[in-house]
C-alpha cells in the first residue's frame, strides 16, 4: 500500500495538481480563475513529463567526462515546446479576457451569459 | 538535389512564411495580405496535388526533416490517405480564401484585416502540418497551432458574443490538447520513440499494458472534443454561429475533419485496427456514440432559430457520420467516411459561403428572414440548394455517395439498425434544409414579383458556385474520390 | 432479344431540360414562352413515336450514360412497357400544356415561369422512370419527379397550400428515403447489382424473410402508388391547380408510381419469386383493401376534386392488383389500366378546372344545374366516368374485364367480388355527381 503511494509519488503529485487545475478550469465563474487552472492543469503534465525522464543515479544530460548514467533530455526538450504552447495559449487566453472585459465590463461568466441573452 | 523532393515541407513552410510576411506586405496596401494568401495557398494546393500524384507513381513519401533519420528525427508522411486530406483541406481553404475578401471586409475591423490573413496562414499551416507529419508530438503541436489561430480568429469579428464562444473553445481546446499531449507522454513512457511507424511496430507487444490503455483513452477523449463528437460538443455550436462567416466557414469545412483525419491517424496507424476492433473494443463505443450523435445533431438543428446555429448542430451529425464509419471498420465504411471528409467539407464549406453572402448583403441570419431571398440572390440560393440535397443525401448529390457506402459497410457488419440511423438523419435533414428553402423560394416577403436581382458580387459568388458544382460533379464523378479512398482504406486496414 | 443501343432515350429526357433554359431565357414574352413549352411536348412526342416501329419488332433500344459508382450506373433502356408509359405521359402533356396556358391565363395566376420550368422538369423525370434500366436510375429520377412537383403543388403559395405541399413533401419523399432506399440498400447487398432483369434478380440471394422485408420496404416506399396508409398526400395535394392535379393523377406522378411497383415485383423480383414467396397475393389483398376504402371515402367527399382525388386511389389499386395477381391476364388488364386511367382522370380534372375558371365553385352540392350551362364540358364530365366505372363501350370496361379474367384464372374468387363491388361504389359516386351537377 505504502509502496503505491510513496513508490510513485511523482505520479500522484501530478494527478493532484491536474485535478485541482481541471476543477478551476470547470467550476470557477472568474475568467481568470480559469486561465489559472489552466496553467496548472498542464503544468501538472510538464511535470509527469520531467518526472519520467529521470533515470535513476543519473545526472544531468551534460556532456561531461564522469556523466555515464544520465537522465533523458528528450522529454526536457518536449517540454520546452510545451511551456512556449502554454504561454502563448495563456497569452490569447488573456487578450480574450481583455476584449470580454471591455465588450461586457464584467469577467464573471455567469454575468456575461446573463448579458448575451 | 532534386526540388521536388522538399514538396512536403514546403506544403507547410509556405503557408507559414506567408503568416510572417503578410503583415509586413499589409503595411503597404491591406490587400497585398489577400494576394499574399491566395498566392499561399494556391501553390499549397498544387504541391498537395503533385504529391497525390507521386504517391501515386512510386508509393508512400517519407520525408526527414533537416535529413534526421527517423525514429529519432521528425518525418513527414505522404501516403494515399494524408496525400487526399492534403489535397481536400488545401482545397478547401484556397476556395475560402478567394471568397474571404469582401466578406472580411465587411465583418471584421479594418485595422485587423492584415492580421487576420496572418493568423489564417498560421491557422492553414496548422491543419496541413497535422496531416502531414508522422511525429506524434510534432502532431501535438501542429495542433496547438491551429488550435491557437483558431481561437484567435472566431474572435476576431465585430460580435461581442464571439469573444466568449472563443473563450470557452480556448478552455475546452486546451483540455483537449493537454489531454493528447498526456497520452503522448505515456506512449513515450513505454516505447522511447515518438515517430508513428515506429510506434506502429513496437506497440502490440504492449497491448496489453495499462499505460498503453491510459493513453489511447486519454487521445479518445480528447480527440473527441477537438472534433466535437457528441456529447463534447458544446463549444461548437456558438464558435460557428458567433465567428465571421470566412471564419465559421473554414472551421466548419476543415478543423474538424483534420481532426477525424488524426483520429483515423491514431486508431489505424499508431495503433493496428487489431487493437480498437479486439483488444479494446473501443469501437463499439465509437459506433453508438456516433449513432446517438448522428441524431442528435439532426434533432438538435431543427429547433434552432438562426440558420448559422442550424448548419453549426448539422456538422454534429455528420461528424457522427465520419465516425460511424471509421468505428465500424470494414473497407465499405472506411470508404464511406473518408469520402464524406471531402464531401462535408464542400458542402457545408459552400453553405456556410451562402450564408456568408446572405450577412454580406442583407444581415439576416434568422431562418424566417430569409423569405423572398429566392428571387433576389438566386445563384447563391441554388448553391445553398444543392448544397442541402448533397446533405440530405439526394442522389447523384455527394452526399448520397457517402452515405450509399456508409450504409453498405453498416449491412456488410451485419447492423442493420445503422442504416436505418443514417436514413432517419437523412429525413430530419430534409425537413431542417426544407423548411429554409421553403422560406427562401416560397414565401413571399412581401415585395412581390418585382424583386430586382441583388445577388453577391462575383468574387463571393464565384467560389461558393465553384464549391455547389463540385458537389454534383463528385456525385456523378464519384469514382475519383472512390478511386483514390479505396487505396486508402486499404492502406488503412491492411496489417 | 436484340438490343440496339441509340442516344434517343437521353435526347427524350433531355428536350424538357433544354426546354428549361429557354423557357427560363424568354421569361418575359409569355408567348415565347408557352410556345417552347408545346414545341418541346410535341417534340418529345414525336420522338418517343419513332422508337416505337423497333419497340414493336421485339427490340430493346439501351443507353449507358455514366458509371457514378461501381455497381451504380444512369443507363436507360426502352422495353414495352417503359415506352407504352412514356407515349401515355408524353401524348398528355401536350395535351396538358394547352390546357394549362389557358387555365393559367384566365385565372392571371402568378409565377407562370416557375410553373411551366418545373412542369418541364417533371417530364423529363418522368421520362426518367419510363426508361430507366435499374433502380438506381429509377431512384434518382422518381426523386427528382417529388421535388419538381413540389413548387407545383405549393403554386398559389397560400397557408393551405404549403401545408398541402409540406404533406405532400412528407410523404413521397419520407418514403422513399426510409422505405425505398433502405430497400435498395438491402438488395444491392443481397443481389450485388440493381440492374432490371426480366427473371428478377432476388431470387436465391437471401432467406424467405429477408426477401419479404424487402419486397413490403419497396411497397411502403413508393407512396407515388398511393397505397393505403401512403396515401393521405394525394388528397392533401388538391390545393394545387387543377393542371398540376392532372399532372399528378393522369400524366405523371401516380402513375411513376404504379410503374415502379410494377417494374419491382415484375423485374426485381420476376414472377416466379413473388408468387413462390406469396408475395404477390398479399399485395393483391392489400390493393384490394385500398380499392374498396378509397371508393367509400370518395362517396362522402362534397369538393369534387378531393372526390376525383379518393377515385384516383382506388383505380391505382386497380393496376396495383392486376400485376400482384401475377397471371398473364391480370396483369395485362393493370397495364391496360394505366393508360385508361390517364385519360379517363385527366378529362375529369379538365372538367372539373373548367367548371373553377368558369364559376369558381369547388363544392359537387354548389353545382347544381351548371350542366345547362357548360353542356360540352359536362357530356366529356359523363363519358369520362362512364369509363371510370367500367360501363361498356367507354375503354374502363376493358380493363376490368381483363381484372377479371385474371383473378379468375389466379382462383381468386374474393378479388372478383371486390372488383364488384368497387364497381358499384364508383357507379355511385359518379353518378351522384352527374345527377347533381347536371
Amino acid at each position: 500500500m505504502i509502496e503505491i503511494f510513496l513508490g510513485k509519488y511523482n505520479y500522484w503529485i501530478y494527478i493532484t495538481l491536474m485535478m485541482i487545475g481541471f476543477y478551476a478550469m470547470i467550476a470557477k465563474q472568474n475568467l481568470i480563475k480559469k486561465v489559472i487552472g489552466m496553467n496548472i492543469f498542464q503544468t501538472s503534465v510538464f511535470l509527469f513529463y520531467i518526472s519520467i525522464a529521470k533515470v535513476k543515479g543519473g545526472t544531468a544530460p551534460i556532456v561531461w567526462e564522469e556523466a555515464i548514467l544520465y537522465d533523458n533530455p528528450l522529454p526536457h526538450v518536449l517540454i520546452l515546446t510545451a511551456i512556449v504552447v502554454s504561454v502563448s495559449t495563456t497569452a490569447v487566453a488573456l487578450a480574450l479576457i481583455i476584449r470580454i472585459y471591455k465588450a461586457y465590463g464584467s469577467i464573471e461568466e455567469d454575468k456575461i451569459l446573463e448579458m448575451s441573452k | 538535389m532534386n526540388i521536388s523532393q522538399h514538396f512536403p515541407v514546403f506544403v507547410i513552410i509556405i503557408p507559414l512564411i506567408s503568416a510572417v510576411i503578410i503583415p509586413l506586405v499589409g503595411r503597404i496596401r491591406r490587400i497585398y495580405g489577400w494576394y499574399v494568401s491566395i498566392a499561399a495557398t494556391f501553390s499549397s494546393l498544387l504541391l498537395s496535388i503533385s504529391l497525390l500524384r507521386t504517391v501515386f507513381e512510386k508509393g508512400r513519401i517519407s520525408y526527414w526533416l533537416g535529413n534526421w533519420e527517423p525514429p529519432w528525427g521528425i518525418e513527414y508522411v505522404v501516403d494515399y490517405l494524408s496525400g487526399f486530406v492534403l489535397v481536400v483541406i488545401s482545397f478547401i481553404t484556397f476556395i475560402i480564401t478567394l471568397y474571404s475578401m469582401k466578406s472580411v471586409g465587411k465583418e471584421i475591423p479594418e485595422d485587423k484585416i492584415t492580421s487576420f490573413y496572418s493568423i489564417y496562414m498560421f491557422f492553414v499551416a496548422g491543419l496541413l502540418g497535422m496531416i502531414i507529419t508522422g511525429d506524434i508530438f510534432n502532431l501535438y503541436v501542429f495542433i496547438e497551432i491551429s488550435s491557437l489561430a483558431g481561437y484567435a480568429l472566431i474572435a476576431v469579428g465585430r460580435k461581442r458574443d464571439a469573444l466568449i464562444a472563443s473563450y470557452n473553445y480556448l478552455i475546452l481546446g486546451t483540455i483537449a490538447a493537454t489531454f493528447i499531449l498526456l497520452g503522448i507522454g505515456y506512449l513515450y513512457m513505454v516505447t522511447g520513440t515518438l515517430n508513428m511507424a515506429d510506434l506502429r511496430e513496437r506497440l502490440p507487444l504492449l497491448y496489453d499494458s495499462t499505460v498503453v490503455r491510459t493513453a489511447f483513452a486519454f487521445f479518445s477523449v480528447g480527440l473527441s472534443i477537438k472534433i466535437a463528437l457528441f456529447p463534447l460538443h458544446i463549444w461548437l455550436p456558438n464558435a460557428y454561429t458567433h465567428a465571421p462567416s470566412v471564419v465559421g466557414a473554414l472551421q466548419a469545412a476543415t478543423a474538424t475533419k483534420v481532426g477525424i483525419y488524426v483520429m483515423i491517424r491514431i486508431m489505424f496507424t499508431v495503433f493496428k485496427p487489431r487493437f480498437i476492433l479486439e483488444v479494446v473494443p473501443v469501437s463499439q463505443m465509437f459506433l453508438y456514440l456516433s449513432a446517438v450523435a448522428i441524431i442528435a445533431g439532426s434533432v438538435l438543428a431543427i429547433g434552432q432559430k438562426d440558420i448559422r446555429r442550424m448548419l453549426a448542430y448539422s456538422s454534429i451529425g455528420q461528424i457522427g457520420y465520419i465516425v460511424f464509419g471509421i468505428a465500424l471498420a470494414n473497407k465499405l465504411s472506411i470508404i464511406g467516411s473518408l469520402i464524406h471528409i471531402l464531401n462535408h467539407a464542400l458542402m457545408k464549406g459552400g453553405l456556410f459561403l451562402v450564408v456568408g453572402s446572405i450577412v454580406y448583403k442583407t444581415g439576416i441570419t434568422n431562418i424566417d428572414d430569409l423569405k423572398g431571398l429566392g428571387k433576389k440572390m438566386p445563384f447563391s440560393m441554388a448553391a445553398f440548394t444543392i448544397g442541402a440535397f448533397s446533405m440530405v443525401g439526394v442522389p447523384l448529390t455527394v452526399g448520397f455517395v457517402s452515405k450509399w457506402y456508409l450504409a453498405l459497410g453498416a449491412l456488410q457488419a451485419g447492423k442493420w439498425v445503422f442504416v436505418l440511423v443514417i436514413l432517419i438523419s437523412s429525413l430530419l435533414s430534409a425537413i431542417y434544409f426544407g423548411r429554409v428553402i421553403n422560406n427562401i423560394y416560397f414565401k413571399d416577403d412581401g415585395g412581390g414579383h418585382t424583386t430586382k436581382i441583388d445577388d453577391a458580387p462575383a468574387g463571393m459568388l464565384v467560389p461558393t458556385l465553384t464549391l455547389a458544382s463540385c458537389c454534383i460533379i463528385f456525385g456523378i464523378a464519384a469514382f475519383i474520390p472512390v478511386y483514390i479512398t479505396r487505396f486508402a482504406a486499404e492502406m488503412l486496414l491492411g496489417g | 432479344m436484340e438490343i440496339i443501343t441509340s442516344i434517343k432515350p437521353l435526347l427524350i429526357i433531355s428536350v424538357s431540360l433544354i426546354a428549361v433554359l429557354l423557357i427560363a431565357a424568354s421569361r418575359k414574352y409569355p408567348n415565347l414562352r408557352e410556345s417552347w413549352t408545346i414545341l418541346a411536348a410535341i417534340t418529345k412526342f414525336s420522338l418517343v413515336v419513332s422508337m416505337l416501329p423497333l419497340i414493336l419488332k421485339g427490340k430493346v433500344i439501351e443507353y449507358f450514360l455514366i458509371s457514378v459508382l461501381p455497381g451504380l450506373d444512369i443507363k436507360f433502356r426502352v422495353d414495352a412497357f417503359g415506352i407504352f408509359f412514356a407515349l401515355t405521359s408524353s401524348f398528355l402533356w401536350i395535351i396538358n400544356s394547352f390546357y394549362s396556358i389557358g387555365y393559367m391565363r384566365a385565372l392571371k395566376e402568378h409565377a407562370q415561369t416557375r410553373f411551366y420550368i418545373c412542369f418541364a422538369i417533371a417530364l423529363s423525370a418522368t421520362m426518367g422512370i419510363a426508361f430507366s434500366a435499374n433502380l438506381f436510375t429509377l431512384f434518382v429520377f422518381y426523386e427528382m419527379l417529388t421535388l419538381c412537383t413540389y413548387p407545383l403543388v405549393i403554386h398559389k403559395e397560400t397557408p393551405e397550400a404549403i401545408k398541402g405541399g409540406k404533406r405532400y413533401l412528407t410523404y413521397l419523399l419520407g418514403t422513399s428515403i426510409g422505405f425505398q432506399l433502405f430497400a435498395i440498400f438491402l438488395t444491392y447487398n443481397a443481389a450485388g447489382t440493381l440492374e432490371f432483369s426480366n427473371n428478377g434478380i432476388l431470387a436465391g440471394n437471401g432467406s424467405a424473410l429477408l426477401l419479404t422485408i424487402i419486397f413490403i420496404l419497396f411497397i411502403a416506399g413508393i407512396g407515388k402508388g398511393a397505397l393505403m396508409p401512403f396515401h393521405s398526400w394525394l388528397p392533401a395535394a388538391m390545393v394545387a391547380p387543377t393542371p398540376v392535379s392532372a399532372l399528378l393523377h393522369a400524366v405523371a406522378v401516380v402513375k411513376a408510381g404504379v410503374f415502379t411497383i410494377i417494374k419491382i415485383v415484375l423485374f426485381v423480383f420476376g414472377v416466379d419469386l413473388a408468387s413462390q414467396l406469396g408475395l404477390g397475393h398479399g399485395l393483391a389483398y392489400f390493393a384490394s383493401f385500398t380499392i374498396i376504402a378509397s371508393s367509400i371515402m370518395a362517396l362522402r367527399q362534397d369538393n369534387l376534386k378531393l372526390r376525383l382525388a379518393y377515385s384516383t386511389i382506388s383505380q391505382l389499386s386497380y393496376i396495383i392488383l392486376g400485376v400482384a395477381l401475377l397471371s398473364p391476364d391480370a396483369i395485362t388488364g393493370g397495364i391496360m389500366h394505366i393508360i385508361i386511367h390517364a385519360f379517363g382522370k385527366i378529362t375529369l380534372f379538365f372538367t372539373a378546372g373548367a367548371i373553377y375558371v368558369a364559376t369558381h365553385k369547388t363544392k359537387i352540392s354548389e353545382l347544381n344545374g351548371i350542366g345547362k350551362q357548360m353542356p360540352f364540358t359536362m357530356t366529356a364530365f359523363t363519358i369520362a366516368s362512364l369509363s371510370m366505372i367500367g360501363i361498356p363501350p367507354a375503354a374502363g370496361f376493358i380493363s376490368k374485364w381483363y381484372l377479371v379474367l385474371g383473378s379468375i384464372e389466379a382462383h381468386q374468387m374474393p378479388i372478383v367480388i371486390v372488383i364488384m363491388a368497387s364497381t358499384i361504389l364508383n357507379a355511385c359516386y359518379f353518378f351522384n355527381s352527374i345527377c347533381s351537377i347536371l
